[in-house]
């Protein structure tokens, strides 16, 4: 009898023993709906291979994390996600954060410069500066980074339809600044797939999307060396109401058809793949979470290897970037935030992340208030210096519960590469609704859940109170808009009106043909054209793109 | 209104925010109450919502916003109804709204403010508890 029949063996001894024993659920479902089980043993990974499933830190597959000694060698790095009113506003808090110990800046946009519309813009109506910060023209980048040494720090931008717009503003803010775009550390978004799966905010036809992103990949690779050319997001596929498993599964996806993109182009895999990074969710079931992100590097890794032929191990590394679930914070006594906030982080921290974005407890009610971010970044500082769990790599391999957790997100995550390729690959599945059905079966399932009480969230559908408990919310100012509009005029009339046009004009020929897109774009952005035009521009070549609203 | 006509909803996104998840999921609650529900899908501006209204002649108009726009967008949107002689549809507007914008919304005509959390019955009962015909 080998060891494994022995455990078999006495494991229905034991289910035997303790099958009268009651439990609270009928079943253990995480949210992903997988069935989990009362006790997990050897017998549960007995298949799994010490070398070829999990490896060392820093060595292919990767899934016990992306670099040899992980937090023993560096820290993740901490970043806040900010931006809210006009340049000025937010390079006030920029400096409030590097004052207190904060290494990368992230920078949130307002929703009209996300999709390219002038602060002027009656689409704008009621949008500048609420969710991000205000940027129109270079003038407000140069404004935004004032006394930030741009060689110094690394800048994460969420930006995706323009992405390569904002990127092109910040090489000549920091051309400005007197430094080299090969000195330059930082990731633009830049991940359109997503927006159309899940976030919503496209501009273009996903084709010329597309193209763009190869533009700024080619262009980095060539001058930018330094820059991560795509954050490749699961966030908000998450938080637009996936499972765990479909955030893996779909933006993996993404990844591939990036790579695929890059390929045809005509680069070699090696040259670009190194700069992809990821952006993951990290949601309120802990060991999901954290094996979701172990499947996420083997996945990639075996992948990158076996069907892209990657030859480097920078290419086959993936390295992710994790935020907090926003969706997952209450109004109800928003204070608990900061608990779930905590134990999120950890997750993403025992999952090995690269950087990481904690959520402020208030965020359900308005923009972090100072204080709220503060306590934010707290409580990565307390995981990071005063938990322990810093102390030795990837310290949950080897239970029987994680590593088959892990293997099963995997195979999930198979079925749906599975079904994407039946559909002929994710644009296709895009414009079949794919994605965004199984989206929204998942969520409503969920909400379903919470109402009926099966998920459990602490002071919304058990243990509420009927006093709310009440914070100090950020209000932003009104005048955003009015001010940002008289800034964008007053540049129109300072600026060479006729260069405009021509740079413009350029941009549009160059885009009717096969050239990349970069060098026209920094030049139209160099003479102050705002991205509403740029956008504008290469709308009349490249048209919009409108979605089916299926609910 | 009769007994047998369904009560028909337009559940909207106005302003440029994309996050939609709230939206879809009372979208589905509603119709699985067994109304009539249009969603209008993302990016409506007041413009784009009135049509709708004017064309479809709803008994209730969902606006979802999450973006901190409501202040600005939801006014214009009372008042271009009210320019085409709309006056017996609900209007209710749910998704990020501070208590303290509520009175300034009230006023305008709104109602609702559901916010993160709320359970999807409490949105049945109130589009059935407050329809204006």
């Amino acid at each position: 009898m080998t060891e494994f029949d022995k455990i078999k063996e006495d494991m229905e001894e034991w289910q035997n023993s303790v099958s009268d024993k009651k439990e609270r659920q009928r079943s253990f479902r995480n949210l992903s709906d997988i069935e989990i089980q009362r006790l997990y043993t050897p017998n549960d990974i007995k298949d799994l291979n010490y070398e070829l499933d999990l490896g060392f830190p820093g060595q292919y597959p990767y899934t016990r994390g992306a670099y040899p000694n992980m937090y023993r060698g560096q820290l993740w790095t901490m970043r806040q996600f900010a931006g809210f009113g006009t340049a000025e506003q937010t390079n006030e808090r920029y400096k409030f954060l590097i004052e207190h110990g904060q290494t990368g800046l992230s920078v949130a946009f307002s929703l009209h410069t996300i999709y390219g519309v002038e602060a002027t813009d009656q689409k704008a109506l009621g949008e500048v500066g609420k969710e991000g910060v205000a940027i129109d023209t270079l003038e407000d980048m140069e404004t935004l980074f004032d006394g930030i040494d741009l060689s110094k720090i690394s800048t994460s931008m969420t930006i995706n339809a323009p992405a390569s717009i904002l990127f092109a503003m910040y090489i000549v803010t920091a051309e400005k600044q007197g430094h080299s775009p090969e000195k330059l550390r930082g990731t633009i978004q830049n991940d359109i797939l997503k927006e159309y799966i899940a976030q919503k905010s496209w501009i273009f036809p996903p084709e010329p999307s597309m193209r763009l992103i190869v533009d700024t990949i080619e262009y980095c690779t060539k001058y930018v060396p330094q820059w991560y050319t795509i954050s490749i997001s699961g966030y908000h596929i998450r938080e637009a109401g996936s499972t765990a498993v479909q955030e893996l599964a779909f933006t993996l996806a993404d990844g591939f058809a990036y790579v695929e993109a890059g390929i045809e182009r005509g680069l070699n895999v090696d040259d670009f793949a190194p700069r992809l990074s990821f952006f993951f969710n990290s949601h309120n079931n802990f060991f999901e979470e954290i094996c979701k992100y172990r499947a996420a590097r083997r996945i990639w890794a075996k992948r990158m290897k076996n069907k892209y032929d990657a030859k480097k191990p920078e290419s086959m590394r993936l390295r992710f970037h994790t935020q907090t679930a926003g969706v997952s914070l209450t109004a109800q006594e928003p204070e608990n935030n900061i608990v779930r906030v905590t134990l999120q982080g950890l997750a993403a921290v025992l999952g090995g992340t690269q950087s990481l974005h904690t959520n402020s407890f208030d965020e359900a009610l308005c923009l972090p208030t100072e204080k709220a971010v503060k306590i934010a970044l707290r409580s990565q500082q307390i995981i990071a210096h005063e938990s322990g769990v810093t102390e030795t790599v990837d310290p949950l391999a080897g239970s029987y519960y994680v590593e088959w957790l892990t293997n099963k997100m995997e195979e999930e995550a198979e079925n749906y590469f599975e079904q994407i390729e039946e559909l002929g690959g994710v644009i296709p599945a895009i414009r079949a609704n794919f994605f965004q059905k199984e989206i929204a079966n998942a969520s409503y399932k969920y909400q379903q859940e919470v109402e009926n009480g099966e998920k459990v969230i602490v002071a919304v559908n058990r243990f509420q109170q009927e006093e709310q408990s009440t914070i100090p919310l950020l209000k932003i100012d009104e005048e955003v808009a009015a001010e940002q509009s008289k800034k964008l005029n007053n540049i129109k009339k300072k600026r060479d009106n006729t260069k405009i046009k021509e740079e413009l004009e350029k941009l549009q020929n160059a885009a009717r043909g096969t050239e990349n897109l970069m060098p026209y774009i920094i030049d139209a952005i160099r003479v102050y054209a705002s991205i509403g035009e740029v956008i504008n521009a290469l709308k009349e070549v490249f048209g919009t793109y409108h979605e089916d609203s299926i609910f | 209104m009769s007994e047998k006509r369904k009560i028909k909803v337009l559940v909207c996104k106005p302003g440029l925010d994309g996050h939609d998840r709230g939206a879809k999921v009372i979208a589905r609650a509603l119709r699985d109450a067994g109304m009539e529900v249009i969603y209008t899908g993302i990016h409506q501006t007041p413009d784009d919502i009135v049509n709708t209204v004017v064309q479809e002649d709803p008994d209730a108009v969902m606006l979802s916003i999450l973006s901190g726009s409501h202040n600005a967008l939801c006014p214009v949107i009372m008042d271009k109804l009210k320019e085409q002689g709309i006056d017996d549809v609900l209007v209710a507007v749910g998704g990020i709204i501070p208590d303290e914008d509520k009175p300034f919304l009230e006023k305008h005509g709104l109602m609702g403010f559901y916010g993160p959390g709320t359970d999807l019955n409490t949105i049945v009962d109130f589009v059935k508890n407050n329809l204006k015909r």
